[in-house]
């Protein structure tokens, strides 16, 4: 096992420091809170010499996508990295490194959107991203926004993988939140992701054409192989954090499972709140609830098999969504639910909505999310219709 | 046949060497595809092209089949400036750190009027500005072609479009031709010119000089559009010399903030001889066609004071 050395860091550091040592060829990054201590201590690692890299200071996120794909097309090893408004503003570029297969690392310091602007937290800019291809993984800590950022340019640019790869931390709660976790040594990360070497690059020795025209003869194919690609990254993702485990003794999977042997509850989460809910959890225990706490750690490719075999023995799901899709609730409740739609024994799935635009959300409101779940499954019972409640609103 | 005809005509001055190659979809008489294909018999094979959404691309890369034989790269339509960064600069780094060998690759875009003077402003302010080494070429045909002949704000005063339609409130396009070179200009990049496919070594000196030149080089290229202008498709490479030749559209180079007029006309031709056989002109009274003759005029006897010719 490689050991490394404990120190603390801010989470933004600790992405900084994951792509110094990926030795990443090109970054191009435009400021915005919280995300913007990435680019800063990017700079200065360029500017110091500790990473030789071209850092494009762009005018926008639109170019800091467009220059990425353009880099990653050109056969460098990519950064970029935003938060809520500049990941929107991203929004259109975003599917092109998907579609054309170019492996573009960024990480998203998940920031709630506008109006009424606010630089705090939640998941509505995630959200909003869903459909664009990306492998997207979510870290709870610092420790893992590190291992999962180093984890990401080894995923993506595996040649049986060559998808664009995202690292989701919160906003805020991990980006500015020195954290004691362990820095492994550098030739041990050199050694774990291998130099890039991208198959097709815009080479005059020999000429290709990228991002051609597809008319209605030939695009539902690009788009059918381009799924079933994106299916076939599974087992590469999954092998990728068994070799990091086994390197550097983190594992890592798609869908975490705390005190789930033999609960008959499960609370749901993403991100840094499940710490707090990990606590709520314990403390529930203590009190003897069968409760225990799954939290999606790989959102895209969705974990259907892992998420499925996580809830089969359970009788109550409650999910938790730091985001709302209007009209409709919330959105990660929608798509466990369709998940298990397929399965005859399924629990009842009851979701809330939190944590909007940087709300904590306490020990104490995690555990009355429970009581509040048993309670709506009762009126579920006596055939009511339930809303999908947000929780800690003032009236 | 054509080819012989072509070497017969210019043995030893223009590569016989396509490498926008034929067969593509543009309409018969495109100045914007011929235009396309001096400038990249100019660049030759050691290049990198990325093309914004728009004709070019739309007639040019239709899947399975390609028309470029040099590296080509599409993406969307406001960003090729962008996408241009990217390359640059990873070939930069890769060299820089032993990757790859150093052999002088040029980075070039291609975009219309709309991907440029509209959409794509940006992107290209902020690539001149940061100073990559590379060549942008503007296809200006004056509209939005690809989408149906919309107006762009390279569109000229009076000029017919689906967007700046006539009708009795509107005489067509009610705004001035955006100066896009002039804003290449005051971006004081080493290489700004404006040309046109009616003038082809003029064309290709010029995409020659901006792509050698160290830094960030602009070249705006007039492109007659039969489709869009609505003139006879034999009429393209006349279209381009009326439009120089009245001075609605002037050749000139901007070497280092110098200006130079590459042809000078001390007596330009009417514009109304240029507007007479495009039916987009063709609903102006005598009254706007006077208003628009004494602003070229304007302009261009002030770009010549610039240039400094007497
Ligand atoms: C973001 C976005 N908005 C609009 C369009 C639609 N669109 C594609 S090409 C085009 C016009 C292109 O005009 P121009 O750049 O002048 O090129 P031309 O076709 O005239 O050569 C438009 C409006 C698009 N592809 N993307
Ligand atoms: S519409 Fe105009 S610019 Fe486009 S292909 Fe046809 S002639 Fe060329
Ligand atoms: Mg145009």
């Amino acid at each position: 096992m490689k050991k490394g050395k404990v120190v603390g860091l801010e989470g933004s550091f600790a992405v900084a420091e994951a792509v110094r040592m990926a030795n990443a060829d090109v970054i191009a990054a435009y400021p915005i809170t919280p995300q913007t201590h990435i680019v800063e201590r990017l700079s200065e690692l360029v500017a110091d010499g500790e990473l030789d890299a071209e850092f494009i200071c762009v005018e926008s996120e639109h170019t800091a996508m467009s220059a990425c794909v353009g880099a990653s097309a050109a056969g460098a090893r990519v950064f970029t990295c935003t938060a809520g408004q500049g990941l929107e503003l991203m929004h259109e570029v975003l599917y092109i490194p998907s579609s054309m297969r170019l492996p573009v690392v960024a990480v998203i310091a998940n920031r709630a959107l506008s109006a009424p602007l606010t630089v705090w937290c939640d998941h509505s800019d995630v959200m909003a991203i869903r459909d664009i291809g990306w492998i997207q993984m979510f870290a709870e800590n610092n420790q893992q926004a590190f291992d999962l950022t180093l984890c990401a340019y080894r995923i993506a640019e595996d040649n049986e993988v060559l998808f664009p790869t995202m690292v989701h931390l919160d906003g805020f709660y991990l980006s500015h939140v020195i954290e004691d976790m362990v820095l492994p040594d550098e030739e041990d990360v050199t050694g774990f992701i291998p130099e890039y070497k991208y198959p097709f690059t815009l080479d005059p020795d020999k000429p290709v054409s990228m991002g051609c025209y597809g008319p209605p003869f030939i695009y539902p194919e690009t788009k059918r192989a381009q799924e079933v690609a994106f299916e076939n990254t599974r087992p590469k993702i999954l092998g990728t954090w068994k070799e990091f485990g086994d390197t550097f003794g983190r594992y890592y999977s798609p869908v975490e499972k705390y005190k789930m042997e033999d609960a008959k509850i499960a609370l749901l989460t993403m991100g840094s709140c499940s710490e707090t809910a990990m606590l709520a959890i314990d403390e529930m225990r203590e009190e003897g609830k069968d409760v225990g706490l799954i939290r999606l750690r790989l959102w895209r490719p969705f974990p259907f098999k892992e998420f499925r075999d996580a809830v089969k023995d359970i009788e109550l799901l409650v999910v938790l969504d730091r985001c709302i899709s209007f009209g409709m609730g919330g959105p990660v409740c929608s798509e466990v639910k369709s998940a298990l739609y397929d399965k005859r024994e399924r629990p009842n799935i009851v979701g809330f909505i939190g944590g909007l635009g940087g709300r904590d959300i306490p020990i104490e409101g995690f555990k009355s999310l429970i009581q509040r779940a048993l309670e709506k499954v009762k009126a579920i019972e006596r055939g009511e219709e339930i809303e999908t409640e947000m929780i800690g609103i003032r009236e | 046949m054509e080819k012989e005809e072509e070497e017969l005509f210019v043995p030893r001055l223009v590569t016989t060497e396509e490498n926008f190659a034929r067969g593509h979809r543009a309409c018969i008489g495109c100045g914007e595809a011929l235009a396309v294909r001096h400038v990249c018999k100019a660049l030759g094979k050691n290049v990198i092209i990325v093309t914004a959404t728009g004709c070019i691309e739309i007639i040019s890369s239709l899947l399975p089949q390609t028309s470029w034989r040099v590296p080509w790269i599409h993406t969307l339509f406001e960003n090729v400036a962008a996408v241009v960064s990217g390359i640059e600069s990873a070939y930069k780094a890769r060299v820089r750190k032993g990757k790859i060998p150093d052999k002088e690759v040029k980075f070039v875009g291609f975009a219309g009027d709309g991907a440029t003077s509209d959409i794509g402003l940006q992107a290209l302010s902020g690539a001149m500005e940061r100073g990559h080494n590379f060549l942008y070429c503007c296809f200006d045909n004056e509209a939005y072609m690809n989408t149906g002949i919309q107006r762009s704000s390279s569109t000229p005063y009076g000029a017919w479009t689906t967007t700046a339609p006539v009708g009795k409130k509107s005489i067509g396009q009610a705004t001035w031709k955006k100066n896009m070179p002039e804003i290449a200009v005051a971006h004081k990049i080493p290489y700004v010119a404006t040309a046109c496919p009616s003038y082809p070594f003029d064309l290709m000196d010029k995409v020659k000089k901006g792509a050698e030149i160290e830094g960030p080089a602009y070249i705006h290229i007039f492109s007659p559009c039969p489709t869009g202008w609505r003139y006879p498709t034999n009429l393209t490479i006349e279209m381009g010399r009326l439009a120089v030749e009245a001075g609605v559209f002037p050749l000139y180079e901007v070497i280092n903030g110098e200006y130079r007029l590459s042809f000078d006309f001390p007596e330009l031709k009417p514009v109304r001889e240029y507007m007479k056989e495009q039916r987009r002109f063709r609903h102006l009274t005598d009254d706007i066609i006077e208003k628009i003759q004494a602003r070229v005029e304007e302009e261009y006897f002030r770009l010549r004071e610039k240039a400094g010719v007497k």
